[in-house]
């Protein structure tokens, strides 16, 4: 079913009666080629390319609640390709690429609004870092300015400009970054998938894997055992605890990110805007509400919920940077769980268990790398190769030393 | 013109008449009003638009799940959008206005939304808006944001401050109605310390909106003599007007006092609202309960509200939305409304109760099996049409209506911990999970218990049980009688049949239709429902609307409501003002300053100052005449090569090591050796993250052979010194060293150029000998100065010019930026700030904060070598990874640029000559640039490939953000003194 | 959160800084043939359980003692709490 205004005017008179299920709700195979664990945007993402783009078949997502009930269904929504480093920021850049195309390639309004995001500066050091990276991701194709005070204030006027304990000096700009509507990018990468015949199965739990003799055979579920010729496992979040069932230990904790939503309001922030002398980060939805975040509460959790004093911290940023939203009213705050890796960096490689290949440690920066995520872990499962974006994103390269460390703060997840 | 709608008796001061303001008009109220309850008073019923449709809107509850009565509130910068009207305190010249309408709140344009409605169902934006391409962003999207959102911010920066607190507690006490009361009263005859937080201006809660006696006295007199008890007791604090919205890890809560929403603006020095971090060892949760609605077609015209609602109204605030009402139930709860607004004079055309063995009444027609099916009147209730059991069908006359669907126990503060409340089929309702962590207990409505005698039991036995887990033995209170009404309901969700709108997310109109448009469209799990639909994201958080809902969804799939699932509330359990989380933290007070111990001396010299960290450190020091910063700039870094120059280095972190083993803690700590340095010398030292990546550099003195003093970047002083903690305990906990951090304990100035000798040789006491030969270059020592004072001195220099660091006493720090000044003006002695520090280090050569990034070896800072293999040291074994070691990777090197007139910037990437810029080229990057007032030109220091063998080869600097190119030559970092002469002199 | 230190009793975690896995204290020898693989392990790869977690937290604004906390991470119920430098001293570190 094709989704347009027409089939909307359509639909709506007629009752809306013959819109279809934007999925299908089938029963396992007893065997699929491809397995993905994790029926996440990630997940999702890398079914719909192996199925469109590599033109495989007999491919399952197994999920273990509902769809888009991880890190995509709560998170703040932002995208961007601002990276530093040549390991990352042609991966970002390629996502970003792939978010521009969305809508058309999956017939699918994720409302990708490309308003900008705006990271300010607040020293001379941090503008010489900015600098750095802003040249870097033009040097890698991307798009990026450097302003000074002046266009800062001409562009984002309500911020404290006469009262700040540091003054804004500056900010670094890409201007094709923005939002997605996050749930959308789940339920659309889903229906583009399933309609090239991909199963998705939800409400099964993958409980273990079979493997004989360091190949990888199937994974048992709470809906019984399935067989595959490969599996790509994408649950960041719970990247330990399902790949432990391998036997395999990562080079990642998990940590809790707390996020924050206040009553729909009337348009008041254009863009996304990062403080950069304090936590806090801040964009306002299509429906009104001010979206915004800041730090990792910094310990290991699991219990998607976070603490006060990282409420705190982030609010008196927000305060800090636009004292006008003191009587915006907080609405909702929640916790998701974090793939905290040892560099800050993500990691979309095979295991050394053949057949067994695994995506996560995306930190809290997954949401915008969906896209890209999705193509580079198909390209992966198709070939056997990296995709060309995602050649330093090894589970091996801690010893080797080759860091894809951004933050410089070395083997901290809780500092990346 | 006051009250029309006023009926006799209610908890208000009719002595104290106040008028204020709704969409421009004047009104009149009482004291102990709200905004609704005053409006209900004038007859005004209509009072908002809802969120999509535009549809006209009245007050649909009593309290702080309302989802329609919004308001902007208050004016110009303290507007405050969404408020709810309904625990909007009266004041007098409250000014509020209907809000997300235009121009006006009975013609809103938008309204035609309503009538696309079969075009605007769930989630119809996913599936249009897709051509052309461009058009999303430059038409479809900005026209979409202007219309959602609900009230507008000033835009203005709030005026009002706010405050933060912390209390301690025995028992925290959620809630004070019947059984918050009795719970308190309960421990605070105990002798525990209890905090009692009610979010009402006034204690009492659903006591207050009831009719029934206690024994045989009024409510308000029992709530009268339980407070006056309570106030008395010195070990109970009593919190009205505080909302606790969150429960946290380990017993604490948080709260939001609002001090002086219920006055015009915050009184002097007073803040608007507090937020309390509540400490409790126990705490009882008395939330009381929501009720719920019974949707059925058009169910939304103002005047349509919860029957306990209309009850409230009726017997605290002494108002009826109309004259003539009829209502709406599926158990006895809505007969007890019926009953309170008929003994009020109000006209109760009909209870429409759809049980078949509905109680009976003298008072009024009870029309038992009977169901509402529509309503009539756009902009206020005219008439609702009921159909009765046997099919037939009936339009009432009415002005409001009250609907009755059972009541559901607020177990939100329960869940913040993501515990998931039970089913209970009686009450027909969830309720909270019985615990095993009995830290936060549940009594009263909140637990499913809803007769009022219920509820004083329940209290007083939950205080009891929180109390002996402390071991705090309490007794039961006396409690008066009160009724003790079983929960008769017929599960009853909504009316079935109709082809019209029937809503259950009010704010966000979420009607059934769209529920079962999700439904087939496969969005099958409630949070998918919840997320296609935008049920219960609005701003009261479906309080009123999930239930609905999920009984929708559970018809649909043949299920029951528990097998459906339910929603996990989230904190705030009602939404918080954003200034108060961040309490006095914005503005100039958003960090606190550290301020050197030159700073005042520095203010009285005009120094320009910056912020590093949280620390204010002289920048440079204008002299009059002097326009630009370079100026002041290139006069300090010539007075330093020339003659002598003084900055405060006190912010660069102090570490002081003693101990037998202190000389082998330190080996480990740095790459570099020290077990081997002789006391009285200092030396460089580079420490390493275990990853083998540069973490900080600084210097060690050696000041006795079981004592050094070590000293950090200001950027690391914190971390390193942490790290080190962790060296020490963790890893070689039996060494007999001990740590701690004297960064504030001592004021020190670097004392830098050809004559800085000759300036502390008028300071430093005679009997110790600075000269050359007697304090050598690195030569360390605690002296004495001006007389008796005792101070350390370091012959250290990242200047590269002759240099002392001098070090006293932080409370000396002002007078000895005094007396150096003063000993050094026949030197013509200067005080130079960062800046000037920065370039010294430039042309020196030596690496800081843009160089010392965390992501840079030991190898790229030319200092590879340095690293011993002859000892354990933290980083070792990792430095010598094989990426960490490769041959062509990054060094420090300098850059000239080959036109003199060429300014490099910070930033700036390196590319060969003749190469297209691109990352696949990149060489590099530029990590820190200056004007150098001793080369004459811009110089900078760079990261750059192979850079240790390229120098005097032409690079590119290329600059892409600016379209910059520039060529320049590769030297070596040191563009002074390469062979450290002038350090030695 | 609230941390019962041994030595001064329950203070708000805000006073603390979080290191990590208490593993961290199981410093490989240097010296060994497999010191670099043994460092890789060491630093870089985590058990990260979803339940019981033994974790180094730093008492920064306070008496600057590293403590072992032992912490769920699904409930962040504290079971145990004691001196980082006596833990350690236990698993044979010494100097």
């Amino acid at each position: 079913m094709r989704y347009s205004a027409l089939k909307v005017l359509m639909e709506g008179l007629r009752g809306n009666t013959g819109w279809k299920p934007v999925w299908r709700d089938p029963d396992p195979q007893p065997e699929y080629d491809y397995i993905i664990v994790g029926g996440g945007g990630h997940g999702l993402a890398t079914a719909h390319y192996l199925a469109k783009i590599y033109k495989r078949s007999r491919i399952a997502v197994l999920e273990k609640g509902w769809i888009g009930s991880g890190n995509v269904g709560r998170n703040t929504t932002i995208i961007r390709s601002n990276y530093l480093l040549d390991g990352n920021e042609p991966l970002y850049e390629f996502s970003l690429k792939l978010w521009e195309g969305l809508e058309q390639d999956l017939n699918y309004n994720a409302m990708v609004s490309q308003r900008g995001i705006l990271n300010l500066c607040h020293s001379d050091g941090q503008r010489d870092a900015f600098r750095r990276r802003g040249n870097a991701m033009i040097l890698n194709g991307a798009d990026a300015e450097l302003l000074d005070q002046d266009q800062v204030r001409e562009m984002v006027p309500f911020l404290d400009f006469k009262n700040a304990r540091f003054p804004i000096k500056g900010g670094l700009l890409q201007r094709r970054g923005g939002t997605v509507r996050h749930d959308a990018v789940a339920w659309g990468y889903a229906r583009s998938a399933d309609s090239h015949g991909v199963d998705i199965l939800q409400n099964c739990e993958v409980t273990g894997f079979k493997i004989e003799k360091g190949l990888v055979k199937g994974v048992e579920t709470s809906r019984g055992y399935i067989g595959a010729k490969k599996v790509g496992v994408a649950v960041a979040g719970s990247s330990s605890r399902v790949m432990a069932m391998a036997g395999l230990r990562l080079p990642i904790e998990s940590h809790v990110l707390q996020a924050f939503v206040s009553e729909g309001l009337k348009p008041l922030i254009p863009g996304v805007i990062t403080f950069g002398a304090g936590h806090f980060y801040i964009s306002q939805s299509d429906k009104g509400g001010l979206v915004f975040g800041g730090d990792i509460d910094g310990y290991n959790s699991y219990a998607q919920r976070g603490n006060l004093p990282v409420v705190e911290d982030v609010l008196e940023g927000g305060m800090a940077l636009m004292p006008m939203i003191g009587r915006a009213r907080l609405l909702r705050m929640w916790g998701g769980l974090m793939d905290m890796s040892m560099d800050g960096s993500p990691f979309i490689d095979h295991t050394p268990i053949e057949g067994l290949y695994f995506n996560g440690g995306w930190c809290y920066g997954g949401f915008k790398a969906t896209p890209a995520s999705g193509y580079v872990f198909a390209h992966l499962l198709a070939t056997d190769m990296p995709h060309e974006t995602a050649t330093a994103l090894r589970l091996d390269r801690f010893r080797s030393g080759a860091m894809i460390d951004e933050k410089g703060a070395g083997a901290q997840p809780n500092l990346h | 013109m006051s009250g029309i709608n006023r009926l006799d008796g209610g908890q208000i001061d009719r002595n104290n008449v106040l008028t204020f303001s709704f969409d421009g008009k004047r009104y009149s109220g009482f004291g102990g009003d709200t905004l609704v309850s005053a409006l209900l008073a004038n007859n005004v019923r209509l009072m908002g638009r809802s969120f999509k449709y535009h549809r006209p809107r009245g007050v649909f509850t009593a309290g702080s799940e309302e989802p329609n009565a919004l308001v902007e509130l208050r004016s110009g910068a303290r507007r405050e959008p969404n408020s709810r009207a309904t625990v909007a305190e009266l004041y007098e010249g409250l000014t509020a206005q209907s809000q997300n309408r235009f121009p006006s709140l009975r013609f809103d344009a938008l309204a035609f939304n309503d009538t696309l409605a079969s075009f605007l169902s769930s989630g119809f934006y996913y599936k249009t808006f897709m051509w052309p391409v461009a058009f999303w962003e430059k038409v479809y999207e900005p026209f979409i944001r202007r219309a959602a959102g609900l009230g507008r911010l000033s835009g203005e920066e709030d005026p009002d401050t706010y405050d933060k607190g912390f209390l301690h507690c025995d028992l925290l006490i959620v809630g004070a109605g019947p059984s918050g009361l009795a719970a308190a009263l309960t421990a605070g005859r105990a002798g525990a310390e209890v905090i009692l937080a009610e979010e009402d201006f006034a204690l009492g809660g659903r006591l207050l909106a009831e009719s029934g006696i206690l024994t045989d006295r009024l409510a308000s007199d029992w709530i009268e003599e339980v407070t006056a008890e309570l106030v008395a007791l010195p070990n109970v604090r009593l919190m009205t007007r505080t909302t606790v919205f969150g429960q946290y890890d380990h017993g604490i809560f948080g709260a939001v006092e609002r001090v002086s929403d219920h006055i015009p603006e915050p009184q002097p020095n007073k803040p608007r609202q507090i937020l309390w971090r509540i400490y409790s060892k126990r705490a009882l949760l008395n939330a009381g309960a929501t009720e719920r609605p019974i949707p059925f077609e058009n169910n939304d015209r103002p005047g349509i509200m919860l029957a306990g609602a209309m009850r409230a109204y009726a017997n605290r605030w002494a108002v009826t939305a109309a004259r003539n009402v009829v209502v709406f139930t599926n158990n006895d709860d809505g007969h007890r409304t019926a009953r309170d607004l008929s003994e009020k004079g109000v006209d109760v055309a009909a209870v429409v109760d759809c049980r078949h063995n509905a109680p009976t009444s003298a008072d009024f027609e009870v029309i038992e099996g009977a169901e509402v099916i529509g309503s009539r009147g756009r902009l206020g209730l005219k008439a609702v049409k009921m159909r009765f059991k046997d099919g037939s069908e009936r339009e009432i006359a009415c002005g409001a209506l009250g609907v009755a669907g059972g009541w559901n126990p607020n177990v939100h503060l329960t869940c913040h911990k993501r515990g998931r409340p039970e089913w209970n089929g009686d009450i027909s309702a969830f309720i909270p999970v019985k615990s095993e962590d009995s830290a936060l207990r549940v009594a009263g409505a909140a637990a499913g218990i809803f007769s009022t005698h219920g509820a004083l039991q329940s209290g007083a036995q939950g205080a009891i049980d929180a109390l002996n887990d402390l071991g705090i033995s309490a007794r039961f209170p006396a409690l008066p009688e009160a009724e003790d009404a079983p929960v008769n309901i017929a599960p009853f969700w909504y009316v079935k049949g109709g082809t019209g709108r029937a809503w259950l997310d009010l704010q966000n109109d979420v009607t059934i239709k769209d529920i079962n448009l999700a439904h087939q469209e496969g969005f099958r799990s409630v949070e998918h429902v919840k997320r296609y639909t935008t049920l219960g994201m609005a701003t009261d958080q479906g309080k009123t609307a999930n239930i609905g809902a999920l009984a929708v969804l559970a018809d649909i799939e043949g299920k029951s409501i528990p097998e459906v699932g339910t929603t996990i509330f989230r904190p705030p359990y009602t939404p918080v003002s954003i200034g108060t989380f961040a309490g006095r933290s914005r503005g100039k007070e958003f960090r606190p300053y550290r301020l050197t111990p030159s700073h005042k001396w520095a203010a009285e010299q005009d120094a320009v100052f910056v912020e590093v960290g949280n620390w204010l450190r002289a920048q440079w020091f204008p002299l009059k005449g002097e326009t630009h910063w370079r100026q002041s700039v290139d006069r300090e870094v010539i007075a330093v090569r020339k003659s002598v120059g003084i900055c405060d280095v006190t912010t660069l972190g102090k570490i002081d090591v003693q101990g037998a083993d202190a000389a082998e803690f330190l080996n480990h700590i740095y790459c570099n050796g020290f077990a081997k340095l002789p006391v009285g010398k200092t030396r460089y030292g580079l420490i390493l993250r275990e990853d083998g990546m540069a973490m900080d550099d600084g210097t060690a003195a050696r000041l006795a052979e079981d004592h050094f003093v070590i000293t950090t970047t200001t950027a690391n002083a914190v971390s390193a010194f942490r790290h080190m903690e962790f060296c020490r305990q963790c890893l070689w906990p039996g060494l007999d060293v001990q740590l701690i951090s004297t960064t504030e304990a001592w004021a020190q100035f670097s004392v830098a150029g050809p004559n800085a000798r000759k300036l502390m040789q008028k300071i430093v006491d005679t009997d110790h000998d600075i000269t050359n030969e007697g304090f050598p270059y690195m030569a360390c020592g605690e002296i004495t100065i001006c007389g008796g004072l005792r101070a350390r001195l370091f012959r250290i220099s990242f200047s590269g010019e002759l240099a002392y660091e001098i070090a006293v006493p932080t409370r000396y720090g002002d007078a000895l930026i005094r007396r150096l000044i003063e000993a050094g003006k026949e030197f013509d002695v200067v005080p130079y700030g960062t800046e000037a520090l920065g370039v010294l280090r430039i042309e020196k050569g030596h690496a800081a904060g843009n160089e010392l990034n965390g992501q840079s070896t030991a190898a790229m800072l030319g200092m590879g070598r340095m690293v011993s293999q002859k000892k354990d040291s933290i980083g070792r074994v990792l430095a010598g990874r094989p990426y960490l070691q490769r041959v062509d990777d990054y060094r420090l090197i300098g850059l000239l640029p080959v036109n003199l007139d060429s300014v490099i910037l910070a930033g700036a990437h390196l590319m060969n000559v003749g190469m297209e810029s691109c990352a696949a080229n990149d060489q590099g990057w530029v990590t820190s640039a200056a004007y150098s007032p001793h080369i004459g030109s811009s110089i900078a220091l760079a990261f750059l490939k192979k850079g240790d063998q390229r120098h005097g080869d032409v690079i590119r600097i290329v600059n892409p953000l600016s379209d910059g190119d520039i060529e320049a030559k590769v030297t070596s970092p040191h563009f002074i003194d390469p062979e450290g002469e002038r350090l030695r002199v | 959160m609230i941390i019962n230190h041994p030595l001064l009793g329950p203070r708000d975690a805000q006073e603390f800084v979080y290191l990590g896995d208490a593993n961290l204290i199981d410093r490989p020898d240097p010296s060994s043939s497999t010191a670099l693989d043994d460092f890789h392990d060491y630093l870089y790869l985590r058990d990260n359980p979803a339940g019981s977690h033994r974790e180094l937290w730093f008492h920064e604004q306070g008496d600057r003692s590293w403590l072992v906390v032992t912490r769920d991470t699904t409930t962040h119920e504290i079971t145990h709490v004691e001196l980082a430098s006596e833990y350690a001293k236990r698993q044979g570190r010494d100097r």
